[in-house]
């Protein structure tokens, strides 16, 4: 008792959207149904509501009360906290992967596993939404390639062709740099952008130690001691050192970087597809000037692109009756033919979707089909945190550190092994 | 009537019960969340549950590789800060208790950075201290001087934040050095005038008789400096890197990394560390305090 009050003192001391939003307790049982749903601002706000407003013209007796939060960390902090409370929407958009592991998914999610719906997405996907044969999540975007994203007309300017391996990448670099053009874009001033190199490289380390997740997981492969695990590393601290970087790239945002792809004042941008989603809202007619490459690795033979999941929407435990039934209608509506033809006609796709038998549309962007036509020759890989629970949060400030030249690369893989194993400690993996 | 016995009437004068409301908020909102996180500091908590790992937490959070730049920026952030602000709000406050016109207008322009929101006074440096974009360097460059990358260059970064700081909180401590200087009674000034001069007026009247405003000034800002995490929060976040991390934002970036038992013992580190630091301090300034 003690302790449960401890907690929710020291609970609603550290949140501040605790009481933000709650939930309405008595459900009419018949009439309209407002559902409630926690999505990031940004990007997934707009197809989140995109999606909500064609199901609620087919479904008139459902509406829909969009609630925001930050991305990113804080955003992490608010899910967790809500759903520590009670306190959460009727459904959310949130991650799949390590993140939802963190969730304790088996006392805060419903189990969709036996919906018949389920049957509609894609196993891949399943494997990176379930906990211990249960299954939570359903997707409404699409998956995203992880690697470089390079202007053609600069490309087609110089004369380049796109690099296999990283040799090639940085010979086209210094063609770029002679050109008078930024050959690689960063943002640090959005940290997390300071990753690409690193984990866009998991397809690379994949492809010389096939056991790397799977040893990472249990504490035995680190990065410091793994060469092709390093290699990420070194990327970044060549790029310092041969001054492929722009100037003030130390504080620039990520939508400076994504200005300078778009305009061909940069040649690649080491990014995630879901900016193809940014560009095309703020320079529509760039959008298609934008290609796909995957991060070339040691040797040509063996290029692959690295592959992100998408998010899911989750119902918590606290939906029940005529909203649970309502949340579960909208669920089967995301993955079916219906919800996908209408989500492509609302965002245009920024990668491959999941969900069986959906096709990508016809007037689809050059950087999807780039990176469709990676997983359709087999030559692709998930990222490792799909593969692995195990991501130390400081990976950024890593990045940026050694992407600034005050960490040399061996330094900073050896504090990062470090680093993950609080990761570890706090999810309670065996072995560390 | 003693002026012990009076204080004893008007004490009891009030039942006790009056306390009762003050001791209950503060009891909820402050000594309990206290106590509760010393023990949670002990655990391994996911928020959804806490699993005891006695002194773990500490052991990992003290082993932590970067804990030593976070430490150093922490100390060099305070005693820069409180150092430039007990330097430069002397003077001002001088300035601001002489004969010179228009003196209500620069006590509030003075004052007037106090009442802004630091996160605001944050965002607004970061765009004006941009590299090509801001006003700084804008300015710097059409007098032909060199840009500077305020932020973005890693061994820079901690310096801005301070300047920043140090502009923002002037205000607080001039308007205690004024406080100080306006109470130096008229007669040491009329004394010091046979003997002539600013210099010696301001040497030996006004910097031995506000010894106590500075003591004040010193203290304040030292805790302040300390445990800062706003303006460097919005300003840098912590980096490039890790090249502007104090003890605040290392604590908070675990706490957003879901590592609540961990962040927790770092904020016990924190409440400790500024104990140690600042009661002999202030045990040391209680002891020299004048009585003017």
């Amino acid at each position: 008792m003690l302790k449960k009050v401890l907690t929710l003192a020291l609970v609603s001391m550290v949140s501040f959207s605790l009481f933000a939003g709650g939930q309405q307790e008595d459900v009419q049982e018949s009439g309209p149904v407002t559902l409630t749903y926690l999505v990031a601002s940004g990007t997934d706000q707009n197809q989140a509501w995109a999606a909500c407003e064609s199901f609620m013209a087919l479904n008139p007796d459902v509406n829909f009360e969009l609630e925001l939060r930050p991305g990113g960390t804080d955003g992490d902090n608010i899910v967790k906290t809500r759903l520590a409370t009670g306190e959460m929407t009727d459904i959310f958009y949130y991650n799949a992967g390590s993140l939802l592991q963190a969730l304790n998914p088996q006392q805060t999610l419903v189990d969709l596993a036996d919906e018949p719906f389920m049957n509609n997405v894609d196993d891949a996907f399943k494997m990176t939404v379930s906990q211990e044969g249960h299954v939570y999540g359903v997707p409404n975007q699409t998956a995203m390639g992880g690697g470089i994203l390079y202007n053609k007309k600069v490309y087609a300017d110089l004369g380049l062709s796109i690099p296999k391996s990283w040799a090639e990448f940085a010979a086209n670099n210094e063609k770029i740099k002679a050109a008078g053009i930024t050959p690689v874009i960063a943002t640090y001033g959005d940290s997390w952008t300071a990753q690409l190199f690193i984990l866009a490289d998991y397809y690379n380390v994949q492809a010389a130690n096939p056991d790397f997740a799977a040893e990472y997981t249990a504490n035995k492969a680190k990065y410091a001691t793994t060469p092709a695990a390093m290699a990420g590393f070194k990327y970044l601290k060549e790029g310092f050192d041969k001054g492929w970087y722009q100037d003030g790239y130390a504080t620039a945002k990520y939508n400076q970087g994504l200005e300078l792809l778009a305009t061909g004042k940069g040649a690649h941008y080491p990014m995630l597809s879901f900016a193809l989603t940014n560009i095309v809202e703020n320079w529509p007619d760039s959008a298609s000037d934008i290609g796909f490459f995957a991060q070339p690795g040691p040797s040509a033979d063996q290029n692959g692109a690295t592959i992100w999941m998408l998010s899911a929407n989750y119902i918590p435990a606290t939906t029940k009756g005529a909203k649970l039934e309502a949340a579960k209608r909208f669920m089967e509506y995301l993955v079916s033919p219906q919800g996908i033809e209408d989500m492509n006609r609302n965002v245009p796709p920024s990668g491959p979707y999941l969900v069986k038998g959906a096709e990508l549309p016809a007037d689809v962007l050059p950087a999807v089909l780039d990176i469709a036509s990676y997983i359709d020759a087999g030559n692709s890989a998930p990222a490792l945190e799909f593969l692995s629970p195990v991501k130390g949060p400081r990976l950024e400030q890593f990045c940026v550190a050694v992407g600034t030249g005050q960490m040399s690369p061996e330094e900073a893989a050896a504090n990062y092994d470090k680093d993950v194993a609080n990761q570890a400690k706090q999810l309670g993996l065996e072995g560390w | 009537m003693s002026k012990k016995q009076s204080n004893k009437s008007l004490i009891s004068s009030y039942p006790n019960w009056f306390y009762l409301p003050a001791i209950i908020t503060f009891g909820i909102f402050f000594i309990l969340p206290t106590i509760s996180s010393f023990y949670y500091s002990l655990t391994r908590w996911t928020i959804f549950d806490a699993t005891f790992i006695g002194f773990e937490n500490y052991e990992a959070f003290l082993s932590d590789p970067m804990l030593s730049i976070g430490l150093k920026n922490t100390f060099i952030y305070a005693v820069l800060t409180s150092g430039l602000k007990t330097i430069i709000a002397l003077p001002v406050a001088v300035l601001l208790t002489s004969g010179i016109r228009f003196k209500g207008f620069y006590r509030s322009v003075v004052f007037f950075p106090v009442l802004i929101s630091t996160i605001a006074i944050g965002i607004t440096f970061s765009m004006m201290m941009q590299p090509h974009t801001g006003l700084i360097n804008v300015a710097l460059s059409s007098i032909g001087l060199p840009m500077v990358d305020w932020l973005g260059n890693p061994s820079l970064a901690l310096y801005s934040v301070v300047l920043v700081d140090v502009w923002q909180g002037l205000g607080i401590a001039t308007v205690i050095y004024m406080g100080g200087i306006l109470a130096i009674p008229q007669d040491y000034f009329d004394a010091v005038k046979l003997d002539g001069g600013f210099w010696i007026k301001f040497r030996h009247v006004i910097i031995p008789l506000v010894q106590n405003s500075t003591f004040t000034v010193i203290i304040l800002s030292f805790i302040g400096g300390l445990r800062s995490f706003d303006l460097i929060w919005a300003m840098t976040g912590g980096g490039p890197g890790f090249a502007s991390d104090v003890l605040t934002s290392i604590i908070y970036k675990q706490y957003q990394a879901g590592f609540y038992g961990l962040s927790t013992a770092g904020n016990v580190i924190l409440f400790l560390m500024v104990t140690i630091l600042v009661f002999p301090l202030k045990a040391y300034f209680d002891r020299k305090e004048l009585d003017v």
